[in-house]
């Protein structure tokens, strides 16, 4: 834009006349646009077709954009356009230290807070349901991290997983174990079936693995979006297996064999409490957490073991991976397999919480969340991907609640409906600001003197 | 330590290499020794990067053999094998002639990533390293003792936690050649190492070649333009243009031979008799120091 450039050429004096002008522009844009899909409401009244205007809204809506582009106009377009002048020297290092002298606190902090919340939250159904839903995803996305983050290897498939252990709950808890085992072993099946359920989906894994790894990029993410909609596809349709899209109601999940029930054999009797609903879900809700935990430390570690290093040096450059003698086909198939295998983990725990499991669950748009948690994150950023976890999730709740867009909608909206919406203007405004995700800045693995975090620009994306 | 009886280490056998119609090598024999100093020089285009991928193993030859030999004795066949298994069983390394460094690595996870198939094995293939086995963190130890051997050589230590991606072009190049040793490989090969680099430096990166291969088991095979260098540390150098071999030999041989004066100055058939004037103006500008 011309304006923009005039400005920034006088680094820091504004150019008011075109600054004027360009506010001019916007509001005779939006006033074209908003005259006849704002000013007028059409409202069907017993008798007759009346319009209502609504000229108060309109300037509402006008002065609101005019702000905005002013006050870009002053505190941002306004700045010297070098970002990399700007960025690189002055400001890195100054960021660096305040970054790494809270560095080390946030993450205790947070998991301090999550063992705390079912406390904090005075044992209320809600938040407790909401901390479930959002380390659920946490989970999800640290998972989906190490496929996607670490070895740089792009996923669309990532729920295919999620369903894979979903679905081996299902059918080894209602189906197999009382086949196998008889009765007796189903309180127990939850805490059998979780390692198998990771175990079948880190198999999947690799079987996918195998046919798409020599593919790269958007081939890749093709591929294994197609391999989800299979998946998928197979649940709905091989119905003598899966009980088709009707689902599968399981079974709850037990404390160590104790059922959360009101009889003298339950989980309250045993420890002379009183019975409540609510010991469930505060059950379920360690459950995540530690599940969640696992995953973090799990993939914690293998970060600083070879198979680790080799994923981000995959993700950095794979012809130099292959002249160190490194297997990238094979490395490529663990960081697949580890990666579904979390999330086999998850798929296990959700239906579990669900007590039903139905292909609905697992249509593209979770994989396409996930997704978009660990780019908000910062690719290959563990702590980035909580917060974005919160961001993201924490809206879709909030939509929930939203009734007040409710008079602007046509009759029979939610404002449910527009949380994706939302949610994709987020991401442009990330995109936009922060191209890089909340947390930009790679920690390294090992160090010999001190540990100084990597800055972003430097960390590649992976070609897929 | 140059052994006198010279043994071939590798030996290139009629390798040709096309793409579509344009053959990139042709019919190229050669033989680099053990514990030598092998050049291989040419004008640009000539061949000599594609050549090194075939060896490496990222191309395969459309014909020809390639056959590296161990010290012990063990044989392999270089263009039947995948590259990362030439590069961890055959034990070649190589760098690239555009750098190809972990740019969002540190300079010292660089190097570990080099070790990786000998700190695979001692993660127990990552199972025992998860449970946090005490072999493995001994491993590591060695490993990041290697590493910091190297980064002495190359001098690079006070940068070993810095991002790879923010070092000078020059420990750049340094930096991929440790990488590359730190496979503790037997056959080296260079690409252009001293592409960009100022005189002091490639005086420097002479030094640095030459105690590699004298206090390494490893033979080493350059790729230069920088004349140099070429003169200065190779033992034997091998002269491609078009794709063919023109000359082979000693440096001085090379030097005075009228094939690789013609292919660098472009003379006619015609005008031999210019070239005893030619070959004075090549040794003037490559500087007679072998
Ligand atoms: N992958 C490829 N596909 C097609 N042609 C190629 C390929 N790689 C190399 N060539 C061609 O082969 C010829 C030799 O290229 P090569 O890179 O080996 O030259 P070089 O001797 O390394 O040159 P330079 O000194 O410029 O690095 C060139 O004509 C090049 O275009
Ligand atoms: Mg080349």
């Amino acid at each position: 834009m011309a304006s923009q450039k005039a400005s920034a050429a006088k680094a820091g004096a504004y150019d008011w006349p075109a600054i004027i002008k360009d506010l001019l522009g916007t509001a005779f844009v939006s006033l074209l646009i908003m005259v006849p899909i704002v000013a007028y409401k059409s409202v069907i009244t017993q008798y007759s077709l009346v319009l209502v205007s609504r000229w108060t809204e309109v300037f509402v809506i006008l002065a609101l954009l005019l702000g905005v582009r002013l006050f870009m106009h002053l505190f941002v377009w306004n700045r010297a356009p070098s970002p990399v002048a700007a960025d690189a020297k002055p400001a890195g290092p100054a960021k660096a230290s305040l970054s790494e002298r809270i560095g080390p606190w946030v993450f205790p902090l947070l998991v301090a807070v999550a063992f705390a919340l079912p406390f904090l939250a005075g044992f209320e159904r809600r938040p407790i349901d909401l901390g479930i839903y959002i380390l659920t995803y946490v989970m999800l996305a640290w998972g989906l991290n190490i496929v996607v983050g670490l070895a740089g290897l792009l996923d669309l498939g990532y729920v295919a997983f999620y369903a894979v252990g979903a679905y081996a709950y299902a059918l080894l808890s209602t189906v197999y174990f009382p086949y196998w085992f008889g009765d007796g072993m189903v309180p127990w099946a939850f805490y059998i079936t979780l390692p198998i359920a990771g175990l079948l989906a880190a198999l999947w894994g690799v079987i996918l693995g195998f046919p798409v790894l020599r593919l790269r990029g958007d081939y890749l993410a093709i591929v294994t979006l197609a391999f989800g909609e299979i998946i998928r596809l197979v649940l709905i349709n091989w119905f003598d297996f899966t009980n088709g899209p009707q689902g599968i109601t399981v079974p709850k999940a037990t404390f160590f064999g104790l059922p959360f029930k009101a009889g003298d054999d339950g989980f309250a009797a045993f420890f002379g409490i009183e019975h409540n609903r609510i010991h469930y879900y505060v059950f379920l809700y360690y459950v995540i957490l530690l599940l969640a935990l696992l995953t973090y430390f799990v993939t914690n570690r293998l970060r600083r073991l070879p198979i680790g290093r080799a994923w981000e040096a995959l993700r950095e450059d794979e012809i130099a991976c292959r002249s160190l003698g490194i297997n990238t086909t094979n490395t490529k198939l663990t960081a697949f397999a580890i990666g579904a295998m979390f999330g086999g983990f998850a798929g296990c725990f959700f239906a579990t919480r669900q007590g039903f499991v139905s292909p609905e669950s697992f249509v593209f748009i979770e994989s396409a969340i996930i997704l978009a948690i660990v780019v908000l994150g910062g690719l290959g950023s563990q702590i980035g991907i909580v917060f974005a976890a919160i961001a993201i999730m924490g809206s879709f709740e909030l939509f929930r609640e939203l009734s007040v867009f409710q008079e602007y909608l046509p009759e029979g909206t939610d404002p449910v409906h527009f949380r994706m919406l939302a949610v994709g203007l987020a991401m442009v405004l990330m995109m936009r600001f922060r191209p890089r995700g909340f947390v930009t800045r790679r920690q390294p693995t090992v160090f010999l003197k001190e540990r100084k975090a990597v800055s972003g620009d430097l960390v590649k994306e992976g070609h897929g | 330590m140059a052994t006198a009886n010279k043994t071939p280490v590798l030996t290139v056998e009629h390798v040709t290499m096309r793409f579509g119609g344009l053959t990139a090598v042709s019919d190229l024999s050669f033989e680099a020794n053990r514990n030598e100093i092998t050049a291989l020089i040419g004008p640009n285009g000539a061949g000599k990067t594609t050549v090194f991928n075939c060896i490496t193993g990222f191309y395969k030859p459309t014909e020809g053999k390639i056959a590296l030999r161990h010290a012990d004795g063990s044989e392999f066949l270089l263009e039947r094998m995948d590259d990362f298994r030439i590069a961890q069983h055959a034990k070649v390394a190589r760098t690239f002639q555009n750098i190809r460094l972990f740019s969002g690595m540190t300079v010292l996870e660089n190097l570990m990533v080099a070790q990786h198939n000998k700190l695979m094995v001692a993660s127990g293939y990552t199972v025992a390293g998860v449970l946090g086995s005490s072999h493995y963190r001994r491993a590591e130890k060695d490993a990041i003792e290697l590493a910091k051997a190297w980064l002495e050589k190359v001098r690079l230590i006070d940068r070993a936690d810095d991002p790879a991606g923010d070092l000078p072009y020059g420990d750049q190049r340094r930096l991929e050649i440790a990488r590359a040793m730190c496979t503790e490989p037997r056959l080296l090969c260079l690409d252009e190492p001293a592409a960009g680099l100022n005189p002091r430096e490639s005086e420097e990166l002479n030094k640095l070649l030459r105690a590699i291969r004298s206090e390494n088991d490893v033979s080493i095979l350059l790729i230069e333009h920088d004349m140099s260098v070429v003169m200065g540390i190779s033992d034997h150098i091998v002269v491609l243009d078009y794709g063919q071999k023109i000359s082979d030999g000693t440096p001085h041989h090379v030097k005075s031979d009228p094939a690789v004066i013609r292919a660098y100055l472009g003379v006619d058939e015609e005008e031999e008799e210019k070239d005893a004037l030619a070959a004075k103006a090549v040794a003037e500008a490559v500087g007679d120091q072998a």
